[in-house]
């Protein structure tokens, strides 16, 4: 089975938190340490962590370790051209596959058909 | 003539649909030039110039077409394998106003489930040199990542 899981998946994936999101909008303004983030939010620094984590996968931020202090930023470029390139082919195809989809429904015949086995 | 900056990006995607029909139906679907060219060429926005097909291992399908008056976009597609009504396997490469843009390797399966058809469309692309989609954008998820950008701006603005 392939195990692919496509970055925009991911990154919505990321987005699709709040706690993230309110990170990602304080990183807006300039970079800020884990502990700098997680003094607004109702959370432990490990449960902060863990959110960062999951932003860094998405590839939204990125983060840099010095000494004990870690420090996150923003990654804007995360969704760019290449992504959404490759997005952008696979809901081309998406389109494809309803299109096969409404052309089947409309061209079908019969249903007594299938079951003589009927064909063209 | 300046220099082209080359570069490749390899990226993969999985689709997957059950239709009401059986098995035979949709890999008619592919199989058929009518029907490929129903599907999978025409589509609003999208003028057809020429479009050719020999369903055959070895075989080709072609077309040309253009997205509201945009450049000329050629599909070339070779098909790999075949395995009637079960899976159908090509290689096709975009060229847009006379350069490759992508180079991509499909497979498809169709497998019967009680009365419908399961299909799973796997693409394997390299995306090539870095261009961006010339074929003219009708993608949704576009807008979505511009909505994205735009949020991602104006949330630093707005402070």
């Amino acid at each position: 089975m392939l195990n692919h899981v496509h970055s925009l998946d991911r990154a919505f994936q990321a987005l699709a938190d709040p706690t993230r999101r309110a990170i990602l909008e304080s990183l807006t303004d300039r970079p800020r340490s884990v502990s700098e983030l997680a003094e607004p939010l109702d959370m432990s620094l490990p449960g902060v962590l863990q959110h960062v984590q999951v932003l860094e996968g998405s590839g939204l931020i990125a983060s840099e370790k010095v000494g004990r202090v870690r420090t996150c930023r923003l990654e804007p470029e995360a969704l760019g051209d290449v992504e959404r390139w490759i997005a952008d082919r696979r809901s081309r195809w998406e389109r494809r596959l309803d299109r096969l989809g409404d052309y089947l429904d409309a061209r079908r015949r019969d249903p007594l058909d299938d079951e003589r086995g009927g064909g063209s | 003539m300046s220099t082209k900056e080359r570069s490749v990006t390899h990226g993969s995607f999985t689709l997957e649909r059950t239709y009401p029909h059986p098995p035979e139906r949709v890999f008619a679907a592919f199989a058929e030039a009518e029907a490929v060219r129903a599907c999978f060429v025409e589509g609003e926005g999208w003028e057809v110039e020429a479009f050719d097909m020999d369903f055959r291992v070895g075989g080709r399908q072609t077309s040309s077409f253009r997205y509201r008056g945009g450049p000329l976009i050629h599909n070339d597609t070779v098909y790999q394998d075949i395995v009637p009504d079960e899976r159908i396997i090509f290689a096709y490469t975009i060229t847009a106003g006379g350069e490759r843009i992508s180079a991509s390797l499909v497979t498809v399966e169709i497998r019967p489930r009680d009365r419908d058809a399961e299909l799973t469309f796997t693409e394997h692309g390299a995306f090539l040199d870095g261009h961006d989609d010339v074929a003219g954008r009708e993608s949704g998820t576009d807008g979505l990542l511009d909505a994205l950008g735009e949020w991602l701006a104006s949330s630093a603005d707005g402070r």
